[in-house]
């Protein structure tokens, strides 16, 4: 089961592929289709579908004896007989309010990139208020200052690369400070530019001595383009240079010839196309698709002053990401996050990105719907992939402790637990194996996986 | 004979801000190659990329847009978005503020140290290393320990100012007159009375000009910390803004910062005339 489905339809097929078998996805199903219920637009429905959904999947752990329960009475019988004997309206009334936070007025960090969506959209589209919070988004200049800021506690929660919270819990360019990730932000998104002029050297193997750009040190982006680099025999230490350039800078560096590409976050990408300055070289997700990219974190002393303003923040910001994970609502999302109160970029650069109809930068339009996808859940999985990659660019010295460190920063056993209260389904597991390029990784066995790649630091 | 000065002067001006609209003007005009693209492609795109406009903004686009700023100077849309008048606000109480403490610690201890020779030599040394660091090297330090962004940049923008101030403080009170000092000397002037009366209007032109030199550097300095900062001030506003990559309202945020420069320096140097007198 995919996080966001509804577990009132009986339809639903439990295996990959669309229900009626016609189609090759279920997406392409559903728009042949077009006859599914629209999401539930008031505030009090909502809940209640959230907590009948609970009921309903509590009643009937398995997916088979609800298939049948549903198929023999119909979905409104169902959820009538439910409300039969189940108190729904004043469970949904106790779930609403769940829990009064100890702090409503949050401060929360962000950059100005599409990673940061579910975190900004929050504000202008009323999810953390839906939850009882008044949250202030500030913009922040770059990724060492919106670590700092969120140690000294100026930001209550921030928007940061996923590795971040890793590198601060173990201490790595600062003082260890225990940091904790409830929510993934983006899957997908990111991109390799090259400058307009490499429009021929589309071989990374041409690419010897060349200038790339990467957001920060401890960035998804530095450990897939040192990936790529390194699949094509390329030595990234040795062979090119990569420096950290913060992410607005890189148009500009870029145009200047400074820098021959970058391995950036979007809307920067779509930017450089925009400004015709470069072409989109190769989308990130065909490196790794369904990659993790910005993390939402907070102290494990926010955690623990503040639980249940942790809660409802999670709460928000998981209900921000299912919103965003649907494609209809994407055009909505770009012009909500596009003024200069939010992101400050054209809307048509947001609307590129997250509609996934984009212009190369060669004179052709793409189209790939899941070029940035959204999904919540914190998999432990990518928590002990970054692991490796740390440790094989020598970030990391010495052994490591990848499951500890990864169940302590990355929390998938709360996130479940509170995205089962909100009626979502998440996954059983907090450890999945996916293909980097199509090489498999074993969360089970990180240290072979780091052993395994012939080019890294010798340490 | 002056005000024809003036006069021909300020023609020479005009006539060169003129020439250099109309260079600007040219120099943005000219439109770059374009490659030919099928529209829904040019949709996408541009007007850089469509149009070959330049990227760089002509006069035109930047007196159009700072029209629209100064019709509208305090808006507010967000913590994120406000208006111009209100982040030049914020930047100039920062540097109020760090200014002013500034000016309470370096003035009483310049006259201490002025007047005592051997405290003068003690801590010269500390002076002339603390003196040369920039204002932003002092930022991470500050960060880490006073754990709050906006009294950071406070805290530089009072680290900055002080050297000027307090080496000028230093240097006007040990040079004043020995003859006035003799003269207060043998009229029997207690120490206070003759650091007030005698000392202080004696080295009141040096002392200005060290806050004149000190309100400068305050200013130069704020844009730079704010850019790194963040939240609030014109710093951010150019950050915000070169973000966008929006070199239109960056030009604005120049010529700005520039004009309320220029009127800082202007308070002060008039403040410098009302206390200077012909010997």
């Amino acid at each position: 089961m995919s996080t966001f489905d509804n577990p009132f339809d009986s339809d639903r097929n439990l295996r990959a592929g669309c229900i009626c078998g016609q189609h090759r996805s279920a997406a392409e199903h559903e728009q042949a289709t077009a006859l599914h219920c629209e999401p539930v637009e008031s505030e009090e429905k909502r809940y209640e579908g959230v907590v009948a959904s609970a009921v309903m999947r509590a009643m009937f752990p398995q997916d088979v004896a609800r298939r049948a329960f549903l198929k023999s009475v119909g979905a409104s019988t169902a959820l009538a007989a439910l409300s039969q004997f189940f108190p729904l309206k004043t469970a949904t009334e106790v779930f609403a309010q769940a829990g009064t936070p100890e702090k409503k007025d949050l401060k929360v960090g962000f950059i100005p990139i599409t990673c940061a969506t579910p975190i900004i959209m929050a504000a202008p589209m009323g999810f953390y208020s839906r939850h009882g919070l008044n949250v202030e988004v500030v913009k922040t200049a770059g990724w060492a200052v919106i670590r700092d800021k969120t140690i000294n506690k100026e930001y209550d929660a921030a928007h940061m690369l996923a590795p971040m919270p890793i590198a601060i819990s173990l201490g790595l360019g600062a003082n260890a400070i225990p940091f904790a990730v409830p929510a993934i932000e983006n899957i997908n998104g990111q991109g390799i530019v090259l400058a307009a002029k490499h429009k021929d050297k589309r071989d990374p193997k041409d690419w010897k001595g060349l200038k790339f750009a990467i957001p920060f040190d401890y960035s998804m982006h530095n450990y897939l383009l040192r990936y790529y680099l390194a699949e094509h025999g390329l030595d990234p230490d040795t062979d090119v240079q990569l420096r950290s350039v913060p992410p607005p800078e890189m148009v500009a560096n870029l145009r200047a010839d400074n820098i021959d590409g970058f391995l950036a976050p979007d809307n920067i990408c779509q930017r450089a196309i925009y400004d015709g300055v470069g072409f989109m070289h190769l989308l990130s997700k065909e490196i790794w698709d369904g990659h993790p990219c910005c993390s939402f974190a907070a102290s494990r002393e926010f955690i623990t002053s503040a639980p249940n303003s942790f809660a409802a923040l999670t709460r928000a910001i998981v209900d921000a990401t299912a919103y965003a994970s649907k494609a209809e609502n994407r055009k909505q999302i770009a012009e909500a996050i596009a003024p200069a109160n939010y992101i400050n970029a054209p809307v048509t650069v947001l609307e590129q990105v997250l509609t996934g109809t984009y212009a190369d930068g060669l004179g052709g339009v793409k189209t790939d719907a899941k070029r940035v996808d959204f999904d919540p859940f914190p998999w432990q999985s990518f928590a002990v992939w970054m692991l490796t990659q740390m440790k094989r660019w020598g970030q990391i010295k010495g052994d490591v402790d990848y499951k500890a460190v990864a169940e302590q920063v990355y929390l998938a056993t709360d996130t479940k637990k509170l995205m089962t209260e909100m009626g979502l389904s998440p996954p059983a597991s907090a450890y999945k194996s996916f293909a980097v390029m199509g090489k498999t990784f074993d969360p089970a066995k990180p240290e072979d996986y780091v052993a395994s790649f012939k080019i890294r630091k010798s340490s | 004979m002056t005000s024809s000065l003036r006069l021909r002067a300020g023609l020479v001006s005009i006539a060169l801000l003129a020439a250099f609209l109309g260079i600007w003007h040219l120099a943005t005009r000219s439109t770059g190659p374009v490659a030919t693209m099928s529209p829904e492609y040019a949709k996408l795109m541009g007007l850089t990329a469509t149009q070959g406009k330049s990227a760089m903004p002509g006069p035109l686009d930047v007196g159009a847009k700072l029209w629209e700023h100064l019709r509208r100077p305090f808006y507010d849309n967000g913590p994120n978005d406000k208006g111009l008048g209100i982040q030049l606000g914020y930047s100039i109480g920062r540097v109020g503020t760090g200014y002013l403490l500034a000016v309470l610690v370096a003035i009483p201890l310049g006259f201490l140290i002025g007047m005592s020779p051997l405290l003068s030599k003690a801590l010269d040394p500390f002076i002339q290393v603390l003196k040369p660091i920039s204002p932003l090297a002092w930022m991470p330090l500050a960060l880490y320990t006073i754990k709050d962004s906006s009294i950071s940049a406070i805290f530089v923008i009072f680290i900055c100012s002080i050297w000027p101030m307090l080496l000028n403080t230093v240097f006007g009170v040990a040079s004043v007159r020995k003859e006035w000092i003799n003269v207060a000397r043998t009229l029997e002037v207690g120490t206070v009375r003759r650091a007030f009366t005698v000392i202080l209007p004696a080295a009141a032109p040096t002392i200005l000009t060290g806050m004149r030199i000190s309100i400068g550097i305050a200013w130069l300095v704020i844009v730079a910390a704010e850019m790194l900062v963040g939240g609030t001030g014109i710093g951010y506003f150019v950050w915000n803004e070169w973000n966008n990559l929006s070199i239109t309202n960056v030009i604005i945020a120049i010529l700005l910062i520039g004009i309320v420069g220029m009127l800082l320096d202007q308070i002060l140097a008039r403040f410098t005339r009302m206390v200077t007198y012909p010997e």
